[in-house]
């Protein structure tokens, strides 16, 4: 638990997810970028902040790119660099992982990090289209295969290989939904039941419509400094003690296993050995549940749950809040919403606020580090930061 | 097999509306590479010869797609699956005479070319699918 603090976070904001009418992108981000800044009186924005990133999925949502100088504009913050970052839902995870990158670089000391996507406006079908731009075109696309379906083919063969059962599946989404009641910014705020879970229309068998994430307007941000910065902006700084991004296939196709996501296995392993630390070290962790499956086989990934043994957490209730180790208290992607640039960095605030203790309802008792599971896709991209607080 | 062809998603694409199934093999380090590639991922050769791929192969995964994007409505519900094909090469298609019932990981299937409009607009890469060897 000793890795060195690589950076500080002095701040986080996020806008209010779910449908959003008649705001825009730049709208829903100036809503984040406001608290944040309302949480750090001590930071003058327009002086301190040297570098934005900005996580962002679609173009074709808003016909709207060069989307960092966009919602920088509307943020207030001209003349400074301002980059758009873009690796599909695990797009606001890269503008975090570059903002590491510009701090440690000592290129820009104070760096504002977040992510963005509007989406309700459009029809169903036009979400699945561009959502399917994650996954490979001319084999996976030009054949009828959508975001969904990627998932559900993963979902197939780990009940195959492990036994894994849709009702354990459904269980990741009743704890999520009963989280999200106790975030007043989530999107979902009713609990549902195992049951209703079950009996919900089949997306791409075996998943069903409450496997799946939702689709979703939002906004999220978080400032970054360099360590020995960060008491002069806040008395309460959360350090990134540990980060880890890989890669892997395009195509879900070419892969040696369709039950967990090596890209994964690979970021967790670089991210726990910087942080010097350990999965049974971690207290609360936000991972990337854009399907059910994909938490059962995060739990697996990381190092929670052995090898086909995710599906059994879930059903034991051990990562719902109150138990062994709480996940998605924020709701996940499941129930507060997944924006899908907004998603990285709305992981990082909901860690902000629990190693911070301001957490409220969802607050875990004693949480000192924090973990984010951000994965673009099908798994071609996944990144991974470990937190740590150092006043709780 | 002439080696002349570039060993592009495009070439591949031709092979299949000829039907035939092409996947480039590195001439370096013998990988097989389906779609093919013109830089070896393993070796970073670019030379390259082509194979053929046998048609038949066995199901590694599978769905059924009920929400399905606005072009493959009209089909909706469809089973798609990732197969094993010899020679270590997989593909991922549409799996079509068949009844959710009758899918099982493992089964054999055979891949089909199939007909498919010449639209104007890029792309204009045929459709193939997979059928059940025996039912």
């Amino acid at each position: 638990m000793d890795g060195k603090p690589l950076v500080s976070i002095v701040s986080a904001g996020l806008s209010k997810f779910g449908k959003n009418e008649g705001l825009y992108a730049r709208e829903l981000f100036a809503e984040a970028v406001k608290e944040a800044f309302d949480r750090c009186p001590r930071l003058e924005p327009k002086r301190d902040i040297k570098a934005m990133f900005v996580g962002h999925m679609g173009e074709s949502y808003e016909h709207q790119g060069h989307t960092a100088s966009t919602v920088a504009d509307w943020a207030g913050l001209l003349n400074i660099p301002a980059t758009r970052t873009e690796a599909a839902c695990a797009s606001s995870g890269a503008a975090l992982r570059s903002g590491v990158y510009a701090v440690l670089s000592g290129l820009a000391d104070i760096v504002l990090v977040g992510g963005v996507e509007k989406m309700t406006h459009r029809s169903t079908a036009e979400v699945t289209e561009y959502l399917a731009m994650a996954s490979d075109y001319p084999f996976e696309q030009w054949h009828g295969i959508t975001f969904p379906g990627l998932y559900a083919l993963m979902a197939t063969a780990h009940m195959h290989e492990y036994g894994t059962t849709e009702r354990q599946m459904a269980e990741v989404a009743v704890k999520n939904h009963y989280h999200g009641t106790l975030n007043p910014k989530a999107q979902m705020q009713k609990e549902i039941t195992v049951e209703t879970a079950l009996a919900s229309r089949i997306v791409a068998s075996p998943l069903k419509l409450y496997d799946c994430s939702l689709i979703t307007d939002g906004a999220s941000c978080v400032i970054i400094t360099k360590p020995d910065l960060a008491k002069r902006f806040t008395d309460q700084p959360v350090n990134i003690v540990g980060t880890g991004q890989a890669n892997d296939t395009i195509g879900l196709y070419e892969r040696q296993s369709f039950t967990s996501l090596q890209a994964v296995k690979l970021a967790a392993k670089n991210a726990y050995k910087m942080a010097q630390t350990k999965p049974e070290d971690i207290d609360v962790a936000e991972v990337h549940d854009c399907f059910t499956i994909a938490e059962i086989m995060a739990y697996e990934d990381l190092g929670f749950a052995p090898a086909g043994e995710g599906g059994k957490l879930a059903e034991n209730g051990e990562t719902c809040l109150g138990a062994r180790l709480p996940i998605n208290t924020s709701g996940g992607l499941k129930a507060k919403g997944h924006p899908v640039g907004a998603t990285g960095t709305a992981q990082a605030y909901e860690i902000y606020l629990q190693l911070t203790g301001q957490a409220e309802k969802r607050q875990v008792k004693n949480a000192k580090m924090g973990l984010t599971h951000n994965v673009g896709g099908s798994g071609a991209t996944a990144i991974v930061h470990i937190y740590r607080s150092e006043t709780q | 097999m002439s080696t002349t062809e570039p060993f592009t998603i495009e070439q591949f694409y031709k092979f299949i509306v000829q039907g035939k199934l092409m996947a480039g093999q590195c001439k370096k380090c013998g990988k097989i590479h389906l779609p093919p590639r013109p830089l070896c991922d393993k070796c970073f050769s670019h030379h390259f010869t082509w194979t053929e791929i046998p048609r038949k192969g066995k199901l590694l995964t599978f769905t059924v797609i009920h929400i399905a994007p606005q072009q493959f409505q009209n089909m909706a519900p469809y089973a798609v699956g990732i197969v094993q094909l010899e020679k270590g090469a997989k593909l991922p298609g549409i799996i079509t005479n068949v009844t959710q019932e009758q899918l099982q990981i493992g089964m054999e299937l055979k891949i089909e070319f199939t007909e498919c409009d010449k639209t104007q607009t890029w792309p204009q890469w045929p459709r193939y699918c997979f059928k059940p060897l025996q039912i």
